[in-house]
């Protein structure tokens, strides 16, 4: 199955990837703008007006957020990554792309590669916006652990993306999966309360939710606070992360043009 | 061995059959084209081909490989030049090549080598470095041709390849095609709706309708099926002229229009010089000839029943028309 797998042929696709994403400077701009809102509105706003029961003291709302916003953002440009097959099938591109004599695994790999760059450096500059609003990281060491549980979430919902975008014929399906995929993992994943002490329905939803793991991984890397063990974490991403990458490329390899 | 191997193919979409049951094999070597008014089923037989499209039933071979069983092989073997767009828009010209050149393994020598030569060869070189987006129509269908002209394959498809192309660069493309074809010994299968690009081009030509292979031949052979050449002529008098004309066995029939004497001969450039001698032998002037020869154009729509631009009208009515049409010229 891997014999196939050309480098050559994912650094093309990540190349491209990356013209692209320095190209479209209103695209940055959005992605960033949005989960800076987040952090600046939602963060002072609440962290400022109410207590949460369920924070430690000297960790404050602000603090506790950004972890999860960075996990939004992960989350939102990993599966708008994915589904850009959907554009480029739109815009004919996909046709040069698939008709190419390079394996669709190589492809996936091209594409998953660029999204998880322009996913970590987004995520990234979240953490700096968060930094400067006051965020403190408990150990620089642990940049390194936390690298990996983005990627981890950048490859899983690239792959999702990738897996929704097979299925699907055109664009309309896209305001579907914005609504009732992308919008219901989000704010079901512990990103923007703590899971201590919620209702036992919305605690089993949000159990069920790979996201939650990523985000309660990444703030008990950055901050020191966590809901389960980071090896449960780091399991659970891991196994979500293979079904991804197996059921997106068994979608994209018959996917008809 | 034959480069393509279709038999009894069939591609169906819900209740329309697209493709009908067709058969066809392209030696190695050959420029084929496949001619036929829209919805025909042409871009479907390449997209089958191409390994874009899964076939309904039968079987399709490019170099001995199963497009279904072996799509990769088959992938390694050709390349394509799409009907419909499919350049990125946000590239560059020349990273739009640059990124298919990659795709098809082309070295990083050659790849620099080739990206100038196709983009003289279209014309576009003074525009590589501009966005694909602020492109013209004309300049993103040329840059699409360039591109599928870049990597070598051993077949080559080019679905309507100078469709909405200037005259200088349809020219330009033809050629740059037979050199590719003799040079680089690359098949070629083009769909096309001009008929002096598939008489210029092509070895042999399938005329397709309604999904079904009317006739396969050479476009010689499909013009002589036509038989004869109609010469137009005007003199002076021409009542007396064409009672004249039936001491002249080589003519094998006459009509008149206003003023106007349409014969059916065989080889009518050899036999105009002779008509001028006869007038001036009788004394009448010649005040104009005209040869019209069959062409592709003709039997096509002769096997179509319809101009390829047209959807509707009866056989009949066409024929006549393609008569008058030939006379006319
Ligand atoms: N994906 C599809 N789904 C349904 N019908 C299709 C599809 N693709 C093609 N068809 C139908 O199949 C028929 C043949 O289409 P095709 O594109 O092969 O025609 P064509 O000969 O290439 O025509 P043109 O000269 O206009 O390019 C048409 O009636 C078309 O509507
Ligand atoms: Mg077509």
């Amino acid at each position: 199955m891997f014999k196939n797998f050309k480098c050559e042929v994912v650094y093309n696709l990540w190349l491209r990837e990356m013209k692209r994403f320095v190209r479209a400077k209103s695209r940055l701009v959005a992605n960033i703008a949005q989960p800076f809102f987040w952090l600046a509105i939602m963060g002072m706003g609440f962290g400022s007006t109410m207590k949460f029961r369920e924070l430690p003291p000297g960790v404050d709302y602000l603090n506790f957020l950004v972890p999860g916003i960075m996990g939004m953002t992960l989350l939102f440009s990993s599966m708008f990554a994915g589904l850009s097959v959907l554009w480029d099938r739109q815009f004919g591109f996909l046709k040069e792309i698939l008709v190419a004599p390079v394996s669709r695994l190589s492809i996936i790999g091209g594409m998953i590669a660029g999204s998880v760059t322009t996913g970590l450096i987004q995520a990234n500059l979240i953490l700096l916006i968060g930094l400067f609003f006051g965020f403190r990281i408990s150990h620089p060491a642990a940049l390194i652990p936390a690298m990996i549980i983005m990627m981890l979430i950048a490859v899983s919902f690239t792959a999702m993306g990738i897996a929704f975008a097979s299925k699907m014929e055109d664009m309309h399906g896209f305001q579907l999966i914005m609504n009732f995929v992308i919008m219901p993992i989000f704010f079901l994943s512990g990103a923007l309360f703590p899971l201590e002490g919620l209702p036992s329905w919305l605690s089993f939803l949000a159990r069920l939710n790979p996201l939650t793991y990523g985000v309660d991984g990444l703030r008990a890397l950055l901050l020191g606070l966590s809901h389960f063990s980071i090896q449960l974490d780091f399991s659970i991403l891991i196994l979500f992360c293979l079904a991804m990458l197996g059921l997106g490329t068994y979608l994209f390899k018959n996917c008809e043009l | 061995m034959d480069a393509i191997t279709v038999k009894n193919l069939t591609k169906k979409f819900d209740d329309l059959i697209a493709v009908n049951d067709i058969s066809f094999t392209v030696k190695e070597g050959e420029i084929f084209g496949l001619l036929g008014p829209n919805g025909a089923g042409k871009t479907t037989i390449i997209k089958m081909l191409a390994t874009m499209l899964k076939k309904t039933s039968g079987v399709a071979r490019v170099l001995d490989w199963d497009v279904g069983k072996n799509p990769d092989e088959v992938r390694r073997s050709i390349g394509i030049v799409f009907q419909d767009p499919s350049l990125d828009d946000q590239l560059t010209g020349k990273e739009n090549l640059d990124f298919h050149a990659r795709m098809y393994g082309v070295r990083k020598k050659i790849r620099k080598e080739r990206i100038e030569q196709v983009l003289n060869l279209v014309d576009l070189f003074g525009k590589k470095d501009i966005l694909v987006n602020n492109y013209s129509g004309g300049m993103r269908r040329r840059l699409e041709i360039a591109r599928g002209l870049m990597h070598y394959p051993r077949v080559l498809f080019l679905d309507e390849p100078t469709l909405g192309l200037d005259t200088q660069t349809r020219r330009a493309i033809w050629e740059h095609i037979i050199k590719l074809n003799h040079e680089e010994k690359i098949t070629v299968i083009l769909t096309t709706h001009y008929m002096d690009e598939a008489d210029f081009l092509c070895n042999r030509v399938a005329i397709i309708d309604e999904g079904k292979i009317l006739v396969v031949e050479s476009p010689e052979n499909l013009k002589n099926m036509m038989g004869e050449d109609i010469i137009s002529i005007g003199v002076s008098d021409g009542e007396a002229f064409s009672k004249k004309l039936s001491s002249l066995n080589w003519i094998q029939g006459v009509s008149h229009g206003d003023g106007i004497i349409n014969l059916s001969v065989k080889r009518g450039e050899e036999k105009i010089p002779l008509l001028i001698n006869f007038a001036q032998k009788e004394n009448l002037a010649v005040q104009f000839v005209s040869l019209h020869k069959p062409t592709l154009e003709d039997v096509f729509i002769d096997f179509t029943g319809r101009n390829i631009r047209e959807e509707n009208g009866s056989t009949k009515t066409l024929i006549r028309d393609m008569i008058r049409a030939r006379t006319r010229k």
